[in-house]
């Protein structure tokens, strides 16, 4: 039973992460139908911004929680600026091309920043510091689930919580929801659609560089490439919940990490990615839509 | 004034790429040995890289947005150049002396750099019929060339298969491996369709290197034979320059195959796919067929490469089939311009060869591949040399003459 | 089998369309005899695209009978039939909102045309035996011929995203005409085309009827041009069939009128 447990809380643990990463991929492709290939690496920028500012205060001699929550802060800032950049400079010129083009820009955008960074940096694995470790849990609670695990689930909750009033309450989030709905439409009622798609890919980004944050602490090591992975797993999680849609991203997120943790529980763990890779496969060749989605008829 | 005002924008962007890029370039981080090092010099070098940048960026933005407005559609002068009969008979003839001599003149080394590079030229001109003809966006073009790489060494490895059997067996496993991941994106469009051959191709490699009884995993198969000429034993230099030339006419066959392909029924119908795949099935395309016909077909080629690479290396593993390889070989495609062949083939050398003539930058190539591919689809999305469609002649009162 | 039937070369009995709870066409039912040419008119949104889709397989219908009867062969119920084999049975349309293949030239989107009453595969395009090279002349030497009967031969290797609007209107019946159909279906031809455009795809229209043997559905606002080449009309609203008849009978017709009214103005009906 503990093993089951173990896996079970593993799952939930992954899954939270897929799903702040994957709301970066819904909600760019709800509002410009383009998967944003880059996302990935801009989860990877913010935990190697995290990690390079948490090396450089642990120098000076800073401890605890004021590191985890400088490192965070810069994360978020720096990928929030990258996602900000990234789509002005490969995606913001071709919003007029045939679709073909922006995702092979997205794919050389990828490309790019995976070798900036391993040049700028390392190539190799780099260790890094569990800045979860302040947390500590009351021994009851304790006794079930890791401080780490909780701080990400409970981190992971409150944001999508907080992301879900945003969409739904504020003016901005309503703006965001018309610009998905119809571009032009919302164009021509004064909703300013350059704004509004910067905020979008802000907002995802920001939620990806948390994700980033909060999975290293916990994983232990980064390298350039965890970009890759993890954002194809991601993008797997928002397809499985239907994309363009935030509660799918949430939803498909805990479904990927749950099958995943059980699949390498309990039949093999070398072969963990092909059970994301696999799952995606199957969902977009039987259910496009995801579980949440809609279908959507082509108009002749 | 404007010149003024593009300079402050410059100055402002080179500003925010410092910022952004500080934390990468100005510090170095080593956390196995616990060090910081600082490397403010950098900054001036982002400075001065990004302002230039900036600025030109700017610049082919402008000219861009001009030059649509002024002349869309018009032959490139590099195309009207290529038309040229008198200038391109000679160019051609220039060309195939060089080709023919190349490997008397250069080093052991240089052909076999020639080598990979035309190894990539069919891989390119292979791709270009799934990408450039038929639009399907198959990031996992490199899932067959290992098929054709690992049919090879595994089939010469248990049945003792030479190479010049491999070489079609090669071929015909990856075209059914093609149809295998065609049919079930049939469905699919765009980009979906990229996003499952990508994980096909994900698929095929971890299995490749976690099964290790049947592809010997992460540490491949080696002594793979070279390609025999006649049962004679060939030094390593005569079996480079033998491979040489055996490449050269199965470029020239590829080349063949697809300009045939490329102005017929078939083709036509690919590209008509590509442009509106309803339109295509309401005039009687069979959208199915044609799809399947492009995978296969594409991957056919893949397959022959990845016999070629294996018998060129003697020795191949995983880690030559990553995303990172389909992604180089769609740059090639795409950077040459979808549908042409001639571009795709520029391309290719160049992408190959480039490299290896600027040294100094070798670490940069997948860097410059990236930005490359974005600076293509932003100023030049046709590529170097876009596909034209062929032109018919007809005499004026006598129709019915086709050049 | 009886002589009626013979005459007809479409069936539709009570077609039903649903998306999801919206009837788009409740129970519809028409008949194209042969050489005919039958208009299809009503409102915006009255489900006449809808309904060339369901005959043209784009849409499987969700209820009723589509059958095709072709000069050759026997009679074929389309329901749910492919896309390209409904137009291999005889049934060539144009769309709404043009669809031509923009990057490939005039000739070619012609040529395409072609494709399903030609052959050649994979080994024909590679080996061009003598029988493939005589198919490709045919295809070429056929499509140049549509081309200058449209009086679009002086663009043909021009692409066809440069052509001016109605010359890439008569190209898209061109491209239709190339599949050998028996019915040709035209979405809205005269849309956007002026009075002199108008008058002359009239004409055209009426010799492809004579030249090619063809029976012709035609979708269209411009009540003058219904009127003046249609020998039947069914009028739609709202997904059903509120009226049928000749041109004469139609426009006394005080539903249409009245389905109508405030959509077209009286001077345009009568």
């Amino acid at each position: 039973m503990n093993y089951f447990w173990d896996l079970f809380l593993g799952g939930i643990t992954r899954g939270s992460i897929y799903a702040l990463i994957a709301l970066g991929y819904t909600m760019v492709y709800g509002i410009l139908e383009l998967i944003n290939f880059a996302h990935g690496e801009i989860y990877m920028i913010g935990a190697f911004v995290a990690l390079i500012v948490a090396s450089v205060l642990t120098m000076q001699g800073c401890t605890g929680i004021a590191v985890l929550a400088l490192a965070t802060v810069m994360a978020v800032l720096y990928s929030a600026a990258y996602g900000f950049t990234v789509e002005k400079i490969a995606y913001k010129p071709l919003r007029q091309a045939p679709r073909l083009s922006p995702l092979i820009s997205a794919i050389g955008m990828s490309v790019f920043l995976q070798n900036y960074v391993m040049l700028a940096q390392t190539p190799d694995f780099l260790p890094f510091p569990n800045l979860l470790a302040s947390f500590e849990l009351p021994e009851t609670v304790g006794a079930w689930i890791g401080a780490s695990e909780f701080v990400i689930i409970f981190t992971a909750a409150a944001l999508m919580l907080c992301l879900t009033l945003i969409l739904k309450f504020t003016k901005m989030g309503k703006a965001m929801r018309s610009v998905a709905q119809d571009r032009e439409m919302a164009m021509l009622l004064g909703v300013n659609v350059n704004r509004i798609i910067s905020r979008t890919f802000i907002i995802g980004s920001a939620l990806a560089a948390i994700g980033g944050v909060l999975i290293a602490s916990h994983v232990g090591r980064i390298n350039f490439y965890i970009g890759f992975a993890a954002g194809i797993k991601a993008f797997t999680a928002a397809v499985l919940g239907g994309i363009g849609s935030i509660p799918g991203a949430m939803l498909g997120g805990l479904v990927l990490g749950l099958t995943e943790s059980f699949a390498t529980g309990y039949i093999s763990s070398d072969y963990e990615n092909v059970f994301a890779f696999t799952l995606l496969i199957l969902i977009l060749i039987l259910k496009p839509d995801g579980i949440l989605g809609r279908s959507s008829q082509q108009k002749v | 004034m404007k010149f003024a005002e593009e300079l402050k924008k410059s100055f402002f962007i080179t500003l925010w790429l410092i910022l952004l890029t500080f934390p990468f370039m100005a510090v170095q981080v080593n956390t196995i040995e616990n060090a910081v090092i600082w490397r403010l010099r950098n900054i001036i070098f982002v400075g001065l890289a990004g302002f230039l940048l900036s600025f030109c960026w700017q610049l082919f933005l402008k000219r861009k947005s001009a030059a649509a407005l002024i002349a869309p559609n018009r032959p490139s002068r590099l195309h009207r150049l290529m038309n040229e009969p008198r200038l391109y008979r000679p160019a051609l003839i220039i060309v195939s002396l060089f080709a023919l001599l190349f490997p008397f003149v250069f080093s052991h080394y240089q052909i076999n750099i020639m080598i990979t590079a035309l190894i990539y030229v069919m891989l390119g001109l292979g791709l270009n019929i799934e990408v450039g003809l038929a639009g399907l966006l198959d990031l996992g073009y490199v899932a067959f060339y290992a098929v054709g790489a690992y049919s090879y060494a595994l089939l010469n490895y248990h049945f003792g298969l030479g190479f010049w059997t491999a070489l079609p067996v090669g071929a015909i496993l990856a075209a059914f491996f093609g149809l295998l991941v065609g049919f079930p994106v049939l469905r699919l469009r765009g980009d979906y369709l990229a996003i499952v051959t990508l994980a096909f191709a994900e698929i095929i490699r971890l299995v490749l290197e976690n099964w290790n009884s049947f592809s010997f995993g992460p540490s491949g198969i080696s002594n793979i034979p070279r390609p025999g000429f006649f049962g004679l034993n060939l030094t390593p230099e005569q079996s480079a320059i033998y491979m040489y030339f055996l490449l050269i006419i199965l470029c020239l066959l590829t080349v063949f195959v697809i300009h045939r392909l490329q102005n017929s029924r078939i083709g036509r119908a690919w590209v008509a796919l590509r442009e509106d795949e309803l339109a295509c099935q309401a005039m009687g395309i069979d959208k199915t067929k044609a799809k399947l016909a492009a995978f296969a077909l594409g991957a056919t080629w893949a397959g022959m490469a990845g016999v070629l690479f294996a018998a060129k290396t003697t020795f191949i593993n995983p880690a030559s089939f990553t995303f990172l390889e389909s992604a180089m070989i769609l740059s090639i495609v795409v950077l040459g311009g979808m549908g042409s062949i001639a571009g795709v083939i520029i391309a290719a050398l160049a992408l190959i060869l480039l490299p290896e003539y600027l040294r100094v930058f070798a670490d940069y190539r997948m860097l410059l591949f990236g930005a490359a591919l974005i600076m293509m689809m932003v100023f030049r999305p046709q590529g170097i040399l876009a596909d034209m469609r062929k032109k018919y002649e007809f005499r004026p009162l006598d129709s019915g003459r086709k050049n | 089998m009886n002589g009626k039937h013979m005459d007809n070369v479409l069936e539709v009995k009570d077609l039903t369309m649903n998306f999801g709870g919206i009837k788009a066409l409740d129970r519809v039912s028409l008949e194209i005899k042969k050489n005919q040419i039958v208009a299809l008119i009503g409102p915006n949104g009255a489900g006449k695209t809808t309904l060339f889709n369901c005959l043209t397989g784009i849409y499987t219908p969700s209820g009723g009978d589509i059958t095709v009867h072709p000069p050759q062969g026997k009679s074929r119920r389309l329901n749910g039939m492919k896309i390209n084999q409904i137009t291999a049975l005889g049934l060539a349309r144009t769309f709404q909102n043009i669809r031509l293949f923009g990057g490939m030239t005039v000739l070619e989107n012609v040529m395409i045309g072609r494709h399903c009453r030609t052959r050649a595969g994979i080994g024909g395009a590679i080996f061009r035996p003598q029988g493939t090279r005589d198919e490709e002349n045919d295809i070429v030497g056929r499509s140049y011929e549509i081309l200058e009967y449209f009086g679009l031969n002086m663009y043909v290797n021009d692409l066809a995203k440069n052509l001016p609007y109605g010359a890439q209107r008569r190209l898209e019946i061109a491209r239709a005409l190339a599949c050998e159909p028996q019915l040709l279906l035209l979405d809205e031809p005269a849309a956007g085309m002026n009075h002199q455009e108008t008058r002359e795809l009239e004409k055209l229209i009426v010799r492809l009827r004579e030249e090619y043997d063809l029976s012709i559905l035609l979708i269209e606002h411009d009540m003058k041009l219904v009127m003046n080449l249609a020998q039947n009309i069914f009028v739609l609203d709202y997904g059903e069939e509120i009226a049928r008849g000749t041109p004469a009978e139609i426009t006394s017709n005080p539903v249409v009128i009245k389905a109508y009214l405030g959509v077209e103005n009286d001077a345009e009906i009568n």
